[in-house]
């Protein structure tokens, strides 16, 4: 085995990116973390009333997505893989899976809690009530 | 190419797709770990929940160094593929100290939470915190000690195929911390906080 | 001091009472006497060179199969105590066992059959056929697969040590909380349970990612995906159900490690803890798991409904759907499993009405398998026994299922023994008997000499028979409201007479297996008389038929080109003069003594965590990551066969 530096092997999988490519990815993902934290901040210092809940919720989980799309793209190239796209095809078996696993298991244990009288908000307020633990 | 040369070009496409698919499995790993903590979120025994014990400035900073690191890792395996040894290596350097402060951080919010009595002792949504949020230390841990290995064995053999190929695999591992850290940011703390 | 360098372990743990001291001796003596048998035939090296440091998958799948086996008596005898057991604790009468020890019995039966014989026999199989199926020298990772054979013999060795030191979970299979947590076990006995599985499960998910790029990335040239065995398909499908499946297991064990340990509240009864949140994820997991044993064992019938009809798979194209349709159904059908923990009526119809679809898929390839044997020629080999034994009653007890998958059924059912019954079907007569049938099947590839027939014959009969006399008397307790892990009932029940034929029926199992012994055994001594000289003794339809048996190391000198369906068959018709071979330099990896090492590490660290011997722990996760270093560091890891040695070895078969 060769030990003296190596120019790039020939990337079959992925064309080389370029430094502009991860400089553009950056600052769009500085730009969405920072949106996400200034909607949350204003939110927080006007008494959680600039802002309606649900709507914070959605902003967020969108500009979350988004970035993670940004990062797929810009940071591990995930659109220039050549066909046959098997990573991209992992990639969507384990969201599928990942999606179906998490918002079933948030939608059972939901309707659990809601039949078995696992309400926190009531168990916290009794606890609250017991004084000082 | 001559035959062997063929067959190592082969062996690194199905040892990075390899590698790809261990993170697909760590992606299912951490979706368990976010599914528990919504669960639990709710379940804080009578205790402090997000609203009271995050500081989102704090986490602001951890996670815009964390995102550099990225950005600075990115950079170095780009020049690392263009043969570029000491313009890469100081790249990774900077990424490991980049990646070690937000580690620091990490550990110090960790550490004021348990002697305030906040501990995973705590409740149910306590337990989950400090798991999720200290599972991804862990791998950022993981990273870390895997970044120093490499920049002495690049330092000192060079960009060879192996070598390139083994960075190839730790950028994407630290990219893919970075992305899990963008949910754990969204859901844990801006979630938590509202 | 030295006490605590030794966290809770003393002297106390070892057996107590007289049955666990017989099985502790009979292992220990078992030990001692293959070790003194090497010792004497002075076989240490050789047991190193060839078997111990290997990389060869077709090694590794011997190794796995050997301790599936092994553990299948451990298995089987677990259920005999069970039976026994059951036929007699009545009314005034409490048994040989008491409450607490017949738990275990129970645990340690469902843990060492699902995760030691059943996936060891899956992966023994996978590891032996699939490279040779699809043209292949080699698996995509070998040294990550001795290192997942390793990881799998170290959680095998954990839960053997309970027997010894200590004592086993009495929680179940599944370790529900609160009954797992600390407050009600407050033993070692669920954290060896916990540690066997984590180390296991981690062999198991590094294998799913192997075979996974293997079979993606490493066909012969010609063989597209649509062309491979229908072996190697069921194969791609079980793969991903492991990649995506097994991640929850050891997320979820993690969390009940960490409740044990450092007093975490994910699953404890106060603290903010729910329960319900493990069972919830456990089988998340679950569920896909049981389709990653059965899938394997669908293309293994597959593979000899072919052979043994000597006609092409029915319905090719439909049967790989079918493997897709179960794979994605089997992630959206997991809360059958606790329809009665308190779930509304939407969440139990929507999961009731996806379980009862997967019938249809598995009914699909039901259909393709008896159109295969449609005006076939049908050879009847004892495989095509294990067939039709599974044919029969995967089919019943599959029609159980469908029963059990109605939520207002489920609450008269849920565990009940009709519930034990329709999963030992499933599991019997669908993953065991596949797996007996591959072994058949695949054993002169392997070894050079088929197994003798006619005992392997009477060995299946015994099986099927056994199998319908041990569970038919289930079905009808369950119905008659009977539960399951019942260390005692009334006499006034009138069970017993039914618990006594079911405990008959698990004799004549075990004459089955002393057939399959004896078998082995003749086999073996009379391996002249069954030589396979041609290395295709079944006329069979695959690529691993046309290679000699055993195989070389290298399995191919020359990569086949395998672009039809039934690659070898269709060679073995085209009878036109083949061209002067031309071979060229093979590489394959070389022996590694750290495959062991690390996983000798984490059986440590399994240990040191279950005893609370923290310093053990810690410095042998050290020493994980410095094997894994070190082994890293090394650039040398092939070694080469020139092309004249292979020209050599080729020309001298």
């Amino acid at each position: 085995m060769e030990n003296k530096p190596h120019k790039s092997s020939h990337n079959h999988d992925t064309h080389t990116p370029s430094v502009s490519s991860y400089v553009g990815g950056f600052i769009l993902s500085l730009i969405l973390t920072l949106t996400a934290y200034f909607l949350v901040q204003r939110h927080v210092s006007t008494e959680h009333t600039a802002i309606s809940h649900g709507v914070l919720v959605f902003m967020i989980t969108l500009l979350a997505l988004i970035q993670l799309l940004v990062q797929l793209t810009f940071f591990l190239h995930v659109d220039t893989e050549k066909k046959p796209r098997w990573n991209l095809t992992v990639m969507l078996m384990a969201l599928v899976f990942l999606v179906i696993v998490v918002l079933g298991s948030i939608w059972i244990m939901n309707n659990l809690n809601y039949h078995m009288d696992s309400n926190q908000d009531q168990i916290n307020k009794y606890i609250r009530s017991q004084g000082d633990l | 190419m001559n035959n062997r040369e063929v067959m190592e070009e082969r062996n690194e496409a199905k040892t990075l797709f390899g590698f790809w698919t261990y993170l697909m499995t760590d992606c299912v790993l951490f979706a368990s770990l976010f599914a528990t903590f919504a669960v639990l979120r709710h379940n804080t025994f009578g205790g402090p929940g997000g609203a009271e014990l995050f500081n989102l400035p704090f986490v602001l900073a951890e996670t815009l160094i964390l995102l550099t690191s990225s950005f600075t890792c990115g950079l170095g395996m780009l020049y690392a593929n263009r043969g570029f040894k000491n313009i890469s290596l100081a790249l990774f350097s900077v990424t490991f100290l980049l990646g070690a402060s937000f580690l620091g951080l990490e550990l110090h919010e960790f550490h004021k939470l348990a002697i305030e009595g906040n501990s995973w002792r705590r409740s149910g949504f306590l337990s989950a915190f400090f798991t999720l949020v200290g599972t991804h230390g862990a791998h950022i841990s993981a990273g870390l000690i895997w970044m120093i290995v490499m920049i002495t064995r690049v330092n000192l053999k060079g960009l060879t195929p192996r070598n390139l190929q083994r960075l190839k695999m730790l950028s994407m591992f630290w990219h893919f911390l970075d992305v899990v850290w963008i949910f754990i940011f969204s859901i844990v703390y801006l979630f938590g906080v509202i | 001091m030295f006490a605590s360098l030794l966290g809770k372990l003393n002297t106390d743990a070892l057996p107590k009472d007289l049955v666990t001291a017989g099985g502790a001796a009979s292992m220990v003596f078992a030990l001692l006497a293959i070790a003194g048998f090497l010792t004497y035939k002075r076989r240490w090296t050789w047991l190193y060179r060839e078997w111990l440091t290997t990389s060869d998958p077709k090694k590794i799948g011997v190794m796995y199969i050997i301790v599936a086996l092994i553990m299948l008596l451990r298995g089987l005898g677990d259920a005999l105590m069970m039976r026994i057991q059951q036929a007699t604790s009545v009314g005034a009468h409490q048994g040989f066992l008491d409450a607490n020890h017949f738990q275990q019995v129970v645990s340690a039966h469902g843990t060492i059959m699902i995760f030691f014989v059943a996936m060891g026999l899956m992966f023994g199989l996978i590891n032996w056929v699939v490279p040779l199926q699809l043209g292949s020298r080699d698996i995509a990772f070998p040294f990550l697969n001795a290192t997942s054979f390793w990881l799998f013999a170290a959680g095998m060795a954990l839960i053997n040590l309970s027997l010894i030191v200590g004592e086993f979970s009495a929680a179940g299979w599944l370790a529900y909380p609160p009954l797992s947590e600390l407050q009600y076990s407050p033993g070692v006995g669920v954290d060896y349970w916990i540690w066997a599985l984590q180390i296991a499960g981690v062999g198991s998910l590094l294998s799913g990612i192997n075979f996974f790029v293997t079979i993606i990335k490493m066909r012969a040239p010609g063989m597209s995906l649509m062309k491979m065995p229908m072996f190697c398909w069921s194969v791609l499908g079980t793969m991903s159900l492991v990649i995506f499946a097994f991640p929850i297991l050891t997320a979820t064990l993690g969390m009940l490690a960490l409740d044990r340990t450092i007093g975490t509240h994910f699953f404890t009864s106060g603290g903010g803890g729910n329960a319900m949140m493990y069972v919830n994820l456990i089988w998340a997991w679950g569920h896909p798991e049981v389709y990653i044993l059965v899938i394997p064992a669908f293309g293994v019938y597959s593979e000899i409904v072919a052979t043994f009809s000597r006609k092409p798979l029915f319905g090719y194209k439909s049967m790989v759907g079918a493997i897709w349709g179960i794979v994605f159904l089997s992630f959206i059908v997991w809360l059958h499993h606790f329809f009665t923990m308190g779930a509304g009526a939407d969440v139990n119809a929507f999961f009731g009405i996806m379980t009862m679809l997967i019938s249809i898929p598995t009914g699909v390839k039901i259909f393709n398998w008896l159109f295969t044997m449609y005006r076939g020629r049908i050879q009847l080999t004892s495989p095509m026994y294990w067939f039709f034994g599974f044919i029969m009653l995967f089919t019943l007890g599959g029609v159980a299922g469908v029963i059990l998958a109605i939520p207002p059924a489920d609450f008269q059912l849920h565990n009940s023994l009709f519930l034990v019954a329709h999963f030992h079907t499933m599991i019997v007569a669908g993953v065991v008997f596949g797996y007996m049938a591959g072994l058949t099947y695949w054993f002169p590839k392997l070894f050079g000499f088929k197994l003798n027939e006619k005992l392997g014959k009477y060995a299946a009969v015994c099986w099927i028979g056994g199998f319908v006399l041990a569970f038919t008397p289930l079905y009808i307790l369950g119905l008659m409201g009977a539960t399951r892990r019942m260390d005692h009932y009334d006499a006034s029940l009138g069970w017993q007479w039914l618990f006594i034929v079911a405990a008959f029926g698990v004799g004549l199992i075990l004459l089955g297996v002393g057939f399959q012994i004896l078998q082995f055994i003749v086999s073996i001594v009379l391996r002249d008389n069954h030589r396979d000289l041609t290395g295709d003794p079944w006329n069979g339809r695959t690529l691993e038929w046309s290679v000699s048996s055993p195989p070389p190391k290298y399995n191919f000198a020359l990569i086949p080109k395998a672009d039809k369906i039934d690659a070898f068959w269709a060679a073995k018709q085209d009878k036109s003069a083949s061209k002067t071979p031309e071979y060229e330099d093979i590489y394959l990896p070389k022996n590694t003594p750290f495959s062991m090492i690390i996983a000798g590490f984490a059986f440590l660290v399994g240990f040191g965590i279950t005893w609370h011997i923290w310093w053990l722990a810690l410095a042998s996760f050290v020493g994980i990551i410095a094997s894994i270093a070190i082994r890293t560091s090394d650039e040398e890891t092939e070694y080469r066969i020139p092309a004249s040695e292979i020209k050599k070895m080729e020309t001298a078969a």
